[in-house]
């Protein structure tokens, strides 16, 4: 090699530094990766929040059919732009868990008669115990879990149409995404 | 208006930055006390991610705080409270990022940065110190002739 190209070393190590750097950036930094990808669901047990509906335990989970567990409060606003799409799933006829995170129980169960429950089971979770061995950092969140109670999939903020078609769907149907 | 500046000073003195931690929260054993505060500088507060869960005053950084007093009272070590929170949160919750073969570039590529440049220094140095060691080559028979040419009277 031409010795007299050496001082491009340093630009060609920046910018092989720089490639690298943009590859792996994260594509959004305040995503975090949730860490129960992949593992059985915490084990938790909540109070039912609604008279006659019950709550939430991890045995409700592993029934051999995939669900959807969707955290929420109703002081929550990113909760109230997705439940549109909550309620469609539930037409469509997929298995949807609700748990109120740090919510006052009446205020959720208002919450819910005002938009529409679109879930089986709904626990409360007022003190945020079940939220933290799940992971939850805010709400809304959303768990994919399968037929036998694995964590397949989290997402942390609102469904959106092109998350549900692109991941959500796929999942719950047993493929991947 | 001395006493009155001075009566300012003294109020500016008082007016330390407001804490997120709250005096209640804290254990009634002083020694697991102080384990609490140290842990709960070390674990990242989820939601406003570059504070640690003592400094922050979001809601669930407090329970957080509440998750490791419970786990210290409990009787769990520093360690396990630490794991407790890793395995929910992941490496993420960890303000120091764990040692492991993913992170060994965040952890020593600096001392390799600073290797290779100590290497660059060192090879050219030894290159500039070559260079007068040789000392000045002689002219050849040639070029003496040529340079009498040029510089010959004319």
């Amino acid at each position: 090699m031409n010795r007299r190209l050496l001082f491009l070393l340093p630009v060609l190590v920046f910018a092989g530094l720089a490639g690298a750097f943009w590859v792996g950036r994260p594509r959004d930094p305040r995503r975090v990766p949730s860490a129960l990808i992949d593992k059985p669901v915490p084990s938790f047990a909540l109070a039912p929040l609604i008279d006659g509906k019950p709550g939430l335990a991890t045995a409700d989970l592993a029934t051999g059919k995939p669900a959807l567990v969707n955290f929420f409060a109703s002081w929550c606003g990113p909760c109230r732009v997705e439940h549109p799409i909550l309620m469609r799933l539930q037409r469509d006829g997929v298995a949807l868990q609700g748990i109120a995170w740090k919510d006052a129980p009446d205020d959720a169960r208002k919450f819910l008669r005002d938009l529409g429950d679109p879930f089986q089971r709904v626990g409360i979770d007022r003190d945020n115990r079940a939220g933290i061995d799940w992971g939850v950092y805010g709400v809304p969140e959303t768990y994919v879990v399968d037929g036998k109670g694995v964590i397949r999939f989290r997402h942390a903020g609102p469904l959106t149409p092109e998350i549900v078609r692109d991941v959500v769907m796929p999942l719950l149907a047993g493929g991947k995404p | 208006m001395r006493p009155a500046l001075a009566i300012l000073a003294l109020l500016l003195a008082l007016a330390a930055p407001a804490a997120a931690f709250d005096p209640r929260e804290a254990l009634p054993d002083p020694a697991l006390e102080t384990r609490a505060r140290g842990l709960s500088a070390q674990l990242r507060c989820l939601v406003c991610q570059n504070q640690s869960i003592d400094d922050s005053a979001a809601d669930l950084a407090k329970d957080m705080r509440r998750v490791v007093r419970e786990r210290l009272t409990a009787g769990d070590s520093d360690g396990q409270v630490i794991a407790y929170l890793q395995q929910r949160y992941g490496d993420f919750v960890l303000l120091k990022p764990p040692m492991k073969p993913e992170t060994w570039l965040l952890w020593f590529g600096p001392l390799l940065v600073l290797l290779a440049a100590a290497g660059g220094l060192w090879i050219a140095w030894r290159r500039r110190r070559a260079v007068p060691a040789a000392g000045p080559v002689p002219l050849s028979a040639e070029e003496r002739r040529r340079l009498a040419e040029l510089t010959a009277d004319r």
